[in-house]
């Protein structure tokens, strides 16, 4: 299963060419300053929320369960292309933060999305989807085809 | 003044390190208004039932346990850690720990701490 986590820092305005740009710099900058501190360089890449996916797989589904504190039903959204997962939304800043002093911030703020191939086809009409104590959990049910079989053995 | 502090990482490292279990320690946003700090956990998989709160003179221990989310079926991929959350926070002494207030929603734990009357900014009228 080709399964990367891998995340757009920003999903909003996607620019190839502003982002190639400065991960040429920042690639140049790593080269002038080899005793920086590892990955420091590279933060902008780096930044973003990324919500933690894990797979559960039966005889019968596939499981895709997400890592979505604190978000809405509503501002979550799964798309299924073939076999191809995306889960996206975005977590909106409250204008509460901006009435008073922020002593922390460490929870992340803006748009995730995140896609997985799925191990086997499924029944697209089937899927479902339930959100609770922040954590979202996608059922979807095997395709016939994918499903084990067995084949009896008949003596000759 | 200083706000709800945490404890010291150093420590906080060494606590959690002397206990037999390990912990995830959750993200925390922490806001201050007039009257009140507000301060969120994030604790995915933590139903209401699983928080606890302990408040020991001036230091607040925040615990999450985390209930069985396994969906069913074998883990073929994982990125979550299933283990529980705690993290520490030292109050503000100004913090009236009687009127602390609690709640859990979609995995986020939220804590309203109001500050005591005394140390609330008070207008003083002028009189003749």
């Amino acid at each position: 299963m080709a399964l990367i986590r891998w995340q757009r820092p920003e999903t909003a305005r996607w620019d190839p060419f502003r982002q190639l740009s400065t991960l040429r710099n920042e690639i140049d900058r790593l080269f002038e300053e080899p005793f920086s501190a590892p990955g420091e360089g590279m933060q902008p890449f780096m930044s973003g929320w990324s919500p933690a996916l894990d797979v559960f797989e039966d005889k019968d589904n596939v499981f895709v369960k997400a890592e979505l504190p604190g978000m809405k039903k509503e501002e979550i959204e799964i798309s299924l292309h073939g076999d191809v997962l995306t889960l996206s939304g975005e977590r909106k800043e409250e204008q509460k933060y901006h009435e008073g002093e922020i002593h922390r911030s460490e929870r992340f703020v803006g748009k995730f999305q995140r896609t997985i191939t799925l191990p086997t086809p499924v029944e697209v009409d089937k899927v479902k989807a339930s959100y609770k104590d922040g954590i979202l959990t996608v059922t979807l049910p095997k395709s016939e085809e994918a499903k084990p079989k067995q084949i009896p053995v008949k003596a000759s | 003044m200083k706000a709800v502090a945490q404890r010291d990482n150093e420590q906080a490292r060494r606590e959690s390190q002397g206990a037999e279990r390990r912990y995830l320690a959750p993200d925390v946003n922490i806001f201050e208004t007039k009257d009140e700090y507000i301060l969120e956990a994030e604790m995915p998989g933590v139903p209401k039932d699983g928080v606890e709160i302990t408040l020991e003179g001036n230091v607040l221990t925040l615990v999450g346990h985390r209930s069985d989310q396994t969906p069913g079926g074998e883990a073929v991929y994982r990125e979550s850690r299933p283990l529980d959350c705690r993290r520490v926070f030292e109050l503000d002494p100004a913090i009236d720990a009687q009127k602390i207030n609690a709640r859990v929603d979609q995995g986020v734990l939220t804590l309203t701490l109001p500050k005591a009357e005394r140390v609330k900014p008070r207008k003083i009228a002028v009189t003749d």
